[in-house]
């Protein structure tokens, strides 16, 4: 398919007040629909097409704007479906009920802007908690005050978690916020008659910090640091995906070196990451020395890192033009031969566990999500690779020059817990030959760029060790942010946590809990 | 299941020995910017994002409880800062103590994320692993307040955290002590302005201890207890 073909099928479809086009300069199509006309032609994109959807991001402008950001193969890229309403008429009409991917999305616009989605089944009491804010607090509008918001708390002490199983002794469990050990911070309402968990609602957003709020007015240069810090574990890859965004709307040309360097280091950080959760996976299931064998690679990868770095987590590493440390390729030869030397360590454990039958009984045939499921969910990473719903953006949509790169992403079609662990073991292996080719393709030179910001709309997209992750930014002419969105893919992998969850017993809550290894922060910003 | 005591025994003590001896392996910290007496350059100041290097009475000075680890005064100027390596971070808070020696020896630890970006706190479940085993020094983490001795928090503190915190604090037994961990938990850090508590921690309880740092490597958190546990002297806040 390509753009003109996508373009004719959708002016076959329905009437257009303004005629589709492609942005000359983001390169993505704009399609500028009416309310009415938004729910049925993101089901059509979605549910027929196959696109993916990325995220709903909302504006304040003049108007209210919606767009619905959907993303086709390489050819086709980005398509914006747009929507106004005036502003004294916040009302629009739910997509979430054909497209169910958007369903989080629409209750973020509407607890943090007041848009009304008619339709939408559940709205409310999402990223601000009914039990600690007042009513009609917006915190994303224009007219927000945060003095008053602040000194009108009005906790409601009578606040219920909803109820939906009607069944003589049905029981609703609380976990939460704070519970064992180093855990992130949310709540879990399960509700059961007993042993098996039947319905699980996750209440999230207890860090919500307001980072998107933060951003507004900030200097882009500063900005970075937010896109960073909000999810410490996959810091590298979001502050990619947020200098490759402005880098491209503001033509700004990245030496070759630096953009070999970045696919170096966010592999590294993929790496790491997922040897971090298979520690979890490693310590949900109770073998100590298992964990402790890989809690060991974890800490060698994190040292390594700052050898290269001087940071652990690679902070302040990505900057907009480039890198801000060049590494010489002595030392990265030398980082990879430590990193194999990690890896072969991890397949000594791997094939101990792979014959650990008291391990994979937790894992196997647990936790199941099926593909259609993943789907419908749109979920992303290594949580969606498990049950076969492959969308890794180095293949779907290379950045940086992963297309020239010989590597075949990772699925399985099971969908259990073990599916998912085999894709985090796989995934470490793909990194580490990715690593190894990228080594040659460096040419020697400048590792940073002139930056000269311009007025414009950035988007772009990067596989984080999570999964696809978009950051947009609108910047204004004084080199400073006016709208900053973040698609993270925690975000969208919380919102199908409870496929998971539910119809599985309650001591296989925290193994599943690990085999999914979302990030709370990177969920709640 | 033989084969994982095997495995477990082939490893052997990989533990570092600090306290007892020095830990200088590389890559252990992100280290701290250095300000010595002959650097005055105003642009120092213009360049740190969070005002952690200001100027007092013509002097440049670090607030190392604002640095978030930028790099942009080593790497960003014509006049680069050094570096230190050290980890040795943690300061007392004005009028308060270590836990006496009756109950130094032994310290549980309940991990409250308040706001944590996840770093901070996965450098704290790195305690656990081998290469720093904290257990060998007496030190566990609780899964209930109920039974700790230290309240440890990460993490700006955010509005939809605060209740959570304060009652996990009014549920440890006396006497207790609260340890901040990290930028955010001490001033807010990149998240100031959002829906954070003001001054980090010490706006809603009471701060003993303060690690530094973004995220504050393992060996300094592991700094802090020991200070806490009365068994390592260290500098006194002057807040």
């Amino acid at each position: 398919m390509t753009k003109a073909r996508l373009m004719e099928l959708l002016l076959s479809k329905w009437k257009f007040k303004t005629k589709p086009y492609i942005d000359a300069h983001s390169k993505s199509m704009i399609v500028q629909c009416d309310k009415e006309q938004v729910p049925l032609v993101c089901d059509w994109l979605f549910n027929q097409e196959e696109y993916h959807f990325a995220g709903l991001i909302a504006q304040e402008k003049e108007l209210w704007e919606l767009c619905y950001l959907f993303v086709g193969p390489k050819e086709i890229g980005y398509i914006k479906i747009i929507t106004t309403s005036a502003l004294q008429d916040p009302n629009f009409k739910s997509v979430s009920t054909l497209v169910h991917a958007a369903d989080w999305h629409e209750r973020e616009v509407e607890d943090l802007f007041g848009i009304n989605f008619e339709g939408h089944p559940r709205l409310g009491d999402f990223i601000l908690h009914d039990d600690i804010w007042q009513e009609g607090v917006k915190p994303m509008s224009s007219t927000f005050d945060k003095k008053a918001a602040l000194n009108n708390l009005e906790p409601k002490l009578n606040w219920q978690p909803r109820r939906i199983l009607d069944l003589k002794g049905a029981f609703i469990m609380p976990i939460g916020p704070v519970f064992s050990g180093e855990a992130e911070s949310l709540n879990i309402q399960l509700e059961t008659i007993g042993e098996e968990i039947i319905r699980a609602f996750p209440r999230l957003f207890f860090k919500y910090r307001g980072v998107e709020k933060i951003a507004i007015g900030k200097k882009v240069k500063d900005v970075i640091l937010l896109a960073e810090r909000n999810a410490g574990t996959s810091a590298f890859s979001h502050a990619l995906a947020y200098s490759l965004a402005i880098e491209s709307s503001s033509d700004i040309k990245v030496p070759k070196r630096a953009q070999m360097l970045r696919i170096f280091f966010a592999e590294m950080e993929r790496i790491r990451s997922h040897i971090s959760t298979i520690e979890a996976i490693c310590n949900s299931t109770g073998l100590v020395v298992a964990a402790s064998q890989v809690a060991i690679l974890e800490e060698e990868m994190l040292r390594l890192s700052g050898e290269l770095s001087v940071h652990r987590y690679f902070f302040g590493l990505c900057v907009i033009g480039g890198l801000s440390k060049d590494c010489d390729e002595k030392s990265c030869q030398k980082a990879i031969e430590k990193i194999k030397n990690i890896i072969l360590r991890l397949d000594e454990i791997k094939d101990l566990l792979i014959n650990t039958s008291s391990f994979l009984d937790r894992l196997e045939e647990v936790g199941v999500i099926s593909k259609s499921e993943a789907k419908t969910h749109d979920l992303v990473g290594p949580m969606a690779r498990g049950s076969n719903h492959c969308n890794d953006l180095r293949k779907f949509h290379p950045y940086l020059g992963y297309d020239k790169l010989d590597f075949e992403p990772s699925c399985e079609i099971e969908g259990d817990g073990y599916a998912r662990l085999r894709v985090l073991f796989d995934e470490v292996e793909t990194s580490v030959k990715i690593m190894e080719q990228v080594i040659p393709k460096m040419p020697k030179g400048e590792i940073f760029a002139k930056v000269n910001i311009k007025a414009s709309t950035a988007l772009a997209g990067v596989e984080t060790p999570r999964g696809a992750a978009w950051h947009w930014i609108e910047i204004d002419e004084n080199e400073r942010v006016k709208r900053y969105r973040m698609l993270t893919p925690s975000f969208t992998n919380w919102h199908g946590f409870h496929l998971a969850i539910e119809n599985f017993a309650f001591q296989d809550l925290p193994i599943i809990m690990a085999t999914l290894g979302q990030s709370v922060a990177e969920n709640d910003r | 299941m033989s084969y994982w005591v095997k495995k477990g025994l082939k490893t052997g003590v990989v533990s570092t020995h600090y306290p007892k001896q020095e830990e200088n392996t590389s890559g252990i910290t992100p280290g701290l910017p250095q300000i010595t007496d002959d650097i005055n350059s105003d642009n120092l100041i213009s360049v740190c994002p969070t005002k952690a290097i200001h100027k007092t009475d013509e002097k440049l000075l670090l607030e190392s409880s604002l640095c978030i680890h930028c790099y942009r005064c080593s790497r960003d100027t014509k006049e680069p800062l050094s570096w230190s390596e050290g980890f040795e971070w943690a300061s007392f808070e004005k009028n308060s103590t270590p836990f006496s020696s009756t109950f130094g020896h032994s310290l549980h630890i309940c991990v409250v994320d308040s706001g944590d970006c996840g770093a901070c706190l996965n450098e704290t479940k790195l305690l656990n692993s081998p290469l720093y085993n904290m257990h060998r020094l007496g030190f566990f983490i609780t899964p209930s307040p109920r039974k700790a001795d230290v309240l440890l928090v990460v993490g700006a503190v955010t509005q939809q955290m605060k209740g959570a915190l304060l009652k996990a604090y009014e549920a440890m037994p006396t006497p207790k002590k609260v340890m901040a961990v990290g930028t955010c938990a001490l001033s807010g850090g990149v998240f100031e302005g959002g829906f954070i508590a003001e001054n980090g921690v010490s706006s809603i309880l009471p701060v003993d201890i303060t690690v530094p740092g973004c995220p504050p490597p393992p060996l300094a958190i592991l700094h802090g207890l020991l200070s806490l546990a009365g068994r390592k002297n260290i500098k006194r806040g002057t807040k």
